[in-house]
């Protein structure tokens, strides 16, 4: 310790190693620079432009752990948190229970800080997860294959219908307008540039027959789960493909969209064992059938055997990829989502057949439990119609925007506001997370908050 | 090695080959409201296929999984172009407090304020250190960073009504994401060639550079490793033809406090957050791709974009902005990571991450120059190219001098890339080795190279002490074998 400090002033010396993260001593680094021939670092960078070397920076000085922590603990602390507040915010993210388990295996180094397997041999841990991965969200979605992951549930959808583009050679695609507006912005921004006619169309409306796709969402954004049969009915009928946008802990209980013979399933991952974190990292999950594979995008993961005969794992079809296949490949995606797809599968490896069935119905029972009590409240009205799995709109006698307040006030984080689709109407979401005493809390909010307009 | 012999003995089986009816991992509770009716029975599914297994087998299943990985927590993993450093554990305890790993992404501005600081603030940094100060944080990855810079230019071609801007400039040593990312933005990728030196054939350039240019993709340090020296003189023929410049920040960690890209002409760039602000990969992924872009484009970058007035912070949409590249806000945990680590290292220790990135890349390359080739025998930047042509006239490849490295716990090079480079081995040691490891790195290499002389079959057929010997990704790839098959 002291001799690392400067007795006549109290200041750390120059000797040591610049920073906890950075290991080289001042010795280290001379005895380097000799053994590669320069007298100085600044002989390694002479093809940087003199006058623009070593500019100056606006951020602060390092700043040591013990202070640091307390510093962003400070800010964690100024958001408003579900847990600390009971919250029926669904629309895209969800608060589902997460068993220990999860972060437990989140704990592992080994799976943390891999990159991508590109060495297979050194690589077999993330390899094997991964396909545990794409299996479990083919026997959820009673699909022929996945891929390892997308970055989220509206890239994946996004990608679905290029994929559909590239399958069908025709540029026009069908959305149905119950789907979520970000999901269709999202999808505006990956075709922009490529020449594609996006169509919104109601449930029953007439297709033609030069579309690539139907794409819709099922539960809608409104809750509703959608006719998956009858629509993929009619996809093919016009020689297209059906993409639907599933939410996946709602095939906990309802059938899977493979039942109804759906060519692309994507669906936001988080559901299954993420955290909310403020919208990421989350992972996309995308599944099609097995003809369909060379025009997948992103990582897949395949099965083989070594020299040996031993089982093991590789990326594979890789030639679909950048890295390969260049400006020809069937999407830029390098850095995906594996360390979140190795929660999905944690997370189903743990609830398994009976939890996630369990889970999906408490959010059934909660969801409806709190419907039906809303539905009675002098002022408030359910205005869509239709089987619904844990979301519903609520109309609420003033605009949403107030009500949420009103509620926020009494530690309740409310419904996501869709008043842009129906006036005064938010969404709520009910899970396994909120207890008897929340919903009843809720019902006792709106009775409040109604009179008073 | 004991630990590998009992690798061979390994359960390999798949969970759903584990599964015994009735058992579980977890309990979940009765509900707690009157029970409500199901709908139609038409709608419900009769079999949910799924693992049942106990609690116990779970962790150990996924444990001796995580066994089988070398990683940055177990392993030295000099991964060229991939920036493969320490990624420090306070980062990942502060993504995980409460008030950030568990707010919902559609609660308000004003009630996760703590939230929209911190990108607020991210944003100001990345804008500092590359010297682009309008910052979108949206990007999900690179490659969704770079495809949100090149809307971007497109974006801002199109505000100028100069709607024949429809070429992409890109060097023939760029990453793939490169061209895939400009096709995805209805760009045509025309090559730029290097010089013998490495560097962007200035004159070719000049040539290719006209009024159908749109953007030149640059990464820089170049995928060689190398700082091209007539930069200024690139992104002047670029802009001279009313083109704007691209920077893939993949390799940024060798800039920090060295040189900022704005003030060398860039426009657009993005960073990896996931390599040069220390977040972890998790193999393959979840990364952050933020774009940074000058004054005059920001009004073009994808939404959202954290604004400060007064003391309140808010995620806005910019006036022209590109729209909306994914679900939410970006990758938020990955974010608060990389701010974590800015705050960490301050601006005296970003600086001395760069410094010895590339000192430490230099004393490789020093020390494996007369056995190895280089692709450029000139100082090098953050990581060094070797190439194995050497030692493939002595019949072993460098994929197989890789694979060999695995044999001593270290991880491969990346091989093969860039393609401009017969036989690469690519060699990105970064700033947080010692060099003690940089030292045993030079000996296993030297060590190899021996071999290759001496017994070269032990080189062709490595790895030999891993849970897998070489893998077939023929037969992989001819049969695709997906998922499991009951």
């Amino acid at each position: 310790m002291v001799n690392t400090v400067d007795r006549s002033t109290g200041a750390k010396k120059g000797s040591g190693n610049p920073h906890p993260y950075v290991p080289a001593t001042d010795a280290d680094r001379a005895a380097m620079l000799e053994a590669i021939g320069v007298s100085s670092f600044e002989e390694l960078i002479q093809d940087i432009p003199e006058k623009m070397r070593f500019p100056e920076l606006d951020i602060a000085e390092s700043a040591p752990e013990l202070s640091l922590s307390a510093d962003i603990s400070a800010m964690a602390a100024r958001n408003i948190t579900p847990g600390d507040y009971a919250c029926f915010l669904g629309a895209g993210a969800y608060r589902h229970f997460i068993p220990s388990t999860v972060n437990a295996v989140l704990q592992r180094g080994e799976f943390v800080t891999a990159y991508t397997p590109y060495q297979p041999e050194a690589a077999q841990g993330t390899l094997q997860t991964g396909f545990e991965f794409q299996s479990a969200i083919c026997q959820l979605f009673d699909m022929e294959v996945a891929n390892a992951g997308m970055y989220d549930g509206p890239t994946a959808f996004a990608e679905a219908v290029l994929m559909a583009i590239r399958l069908t050679h025709r540029n026009k695609v069908a959305v149905l307008e119950t789907v979520d507006s970000r999901l269709v912005q999202v999808l505006r921004a990956y075709s922009v540039h490529q020449g594609i006619e996006i169509v919104s169309i109601a449930p029953d409306a007439a297709v033609s027959d030069d579309i690539a796709c139907i794409a819709f969402q099922s539960p809608n954004l409104f809750g509703v789960i959608e006719d998956v049969g009858g629509l993929t009915g009619r996809a093919h009928a016009a020689g297209a493909l059906s993409i639907v946008h599933a939410n996946p802990t709602a095939h906990g209980l309802f059938q899977p969209p493979g039942k109804y013979g759906v060519d692309i399933v994507t669906a936001e991952g988080q559901p299954l064992g993420v955290p909310l974190s403020f919208g990421g990292a989350y992972v996309g999950l995308f599944a099609c059938r097995q003809e369909h594979i060379r025009q997948l995008p992103g990582r897949i993961i395949g099965r083989t055997s070594d020299t040996e005969g031993r089982t093991g794992y590789v990326l594979t079809l890789q030639t679909r990829e950048q890295h390969i296949r260049r400006e020809r490949a069937t999407s830029n995606i390098c850095t995906s989502t594996q360390l979140i797809g190795l929660m999905v599968a944690v997370y189903v490896a743990t609830l398994g057949k009976q939890g996630l069935s369990d889970v999906a119905n408490l959010c059934y029972q909660k969801a409806h439990y709190a419907a039906s009590e809303i539905a009675q409240i002098p002022g408030y009205s359910l205005p869509v119609s239709g089987t619904f799995f844990h979301e519903f709109a609520v109309t609420c006698p003033r605009p949403v925007a107030d009500i949420n307040a009103a509620l926020l006030e009494k530690g309740i984080i409310g419904g996501y506001d869709i008043s842009d689709r129906i006036a005064n109407t938010m969404l709520l979401c009910v899970t396994e997370m909120n207890s008897r005493d929340e919903i009843d809390g809720l019902l006792m909010a709106f009775r409040e908050i109604g009179g008073t307009a | 090695m004991t630990i590998t012999s009992a690798m061979n003995e390994l359960d390999r089986r798949l969970l759903m080959d584990r599964s015994v009816s009735g058992r579980s991992a977890v309990t979940m509770p009765s509900s707690d409201v009157p029970e409500q009716p199901l709908p139609q029975e038409s709608l419900l599914r009769d079999d949910l296929p799924l693992p049942e297994v106990s609690q116990l087998e779970v962790i150990r299943y996924f444990s001796l999984l995580s066994q089988l990985n070398f990683s940055i927590d177990t392993n030295f993993y000099p991964l060229g172009s991939c920036t493969m450093k320490y990624n420090p554990k306070i980062n990942d305890a502060m993504a995980s407090l409460p008030g950030f790993g568990s707010i919902h992404p559609n609660q308000p501005s004003e009630q996760v304020q703590g939230a929209v600081q911190l990108m607020y603030k991210l944003q100001e940094s990345l804008g500092d250190l590359t010297g682009l100060p309008g910052v979108s944080l949206a990007p999900l990855a690179g490659a969704q960073g770079e495809y949100a810079g090149l809307l971007i230019a497109r974006a801002f071609h199109a505000s100028k009504g100069d709607s024949g801007r429809t070429v992409a400039l890109i060097p023939d040593s760029a990453h793939g994401t490169n061209p895939a990312s400009a096709a995805m933005a209805g760009l045509d990728v025309v090559t730029v060639p290097s010089d013998a030196q490495g560097n962007v054939d200035v004159n070719a350039l000049q040539e290719l550079a006209d009024e159908r240019t749109a953007v030149f993709m640059l990464t820089l340090p170049s995928t060689l490793g190398l700082f091209e020296p007539s930069i200024l003189e690139i992104t002047q023929i670029i802009h001279d033809a009313g083109g704007l410049v691209y920077a893939d920040g993949a390799n940024l960690n060798a800039l920090l406090g060295m040189v900022k890209l704005g003030d060398l002409g860039f426009d657009i760039c993005h960073s990896n957050l996931h390599k040069t602000f220390s977040t972890p990969h998790g193999g393959g992924g979840p990364g952050s791709g933020p774009v940074m872009v000058t004054e005059e484009l920001s009004k073009f970058l994808p939404e959202p974009v954290a604004e400060k007035s007064g003391d309140i912070f808010t995620l806005a949409k910019p006036t022209n902005s590109v729209g909306k590249i994914n679900g939410f806000h970006g990758s938020f945990g990955i974010l608060v990571r990389a701010y974590t680590y800015i705050r960490a290292m301050g601006r005296d220790g970003l600086k001395a991450v760069a410094e010895n990135a590339i000192i430490n890349a230099n004393y490789i390359q020093s020390q494996l120059k007369d056995r190895y080739d280089l692709a450029a025998d000139r100082f090098c930047m953050h990581e060094t190219v070797l190439s194995a042509a050497r030692q493939k006239r002595r019949d072993v490849k460098g994929l197989d001098i890789a694979k060999r490295l695995l044999d001593h716990g270290i991880h491969a090079p990346t091989m093969y890339f860039p393609l401009i480079v017969e036989e690469a081995l690519m060699v990105e040691p970064t700033e947080t080795e010692s060099k003690e490891t940089l030292d045993r790195f030079i000996e296993v290499m030297r060590q190899i190279d021996d071999e290759v002389s001496e017994d070269p079959e032990a080189v062709r057929t490595a790895p030999h002490t891993l849970p897998v010997t070489r893998l077939d990704e023929a037969t992989a790839a001819r049969k695709p074998y997906l998922r499991w098959q009951g």
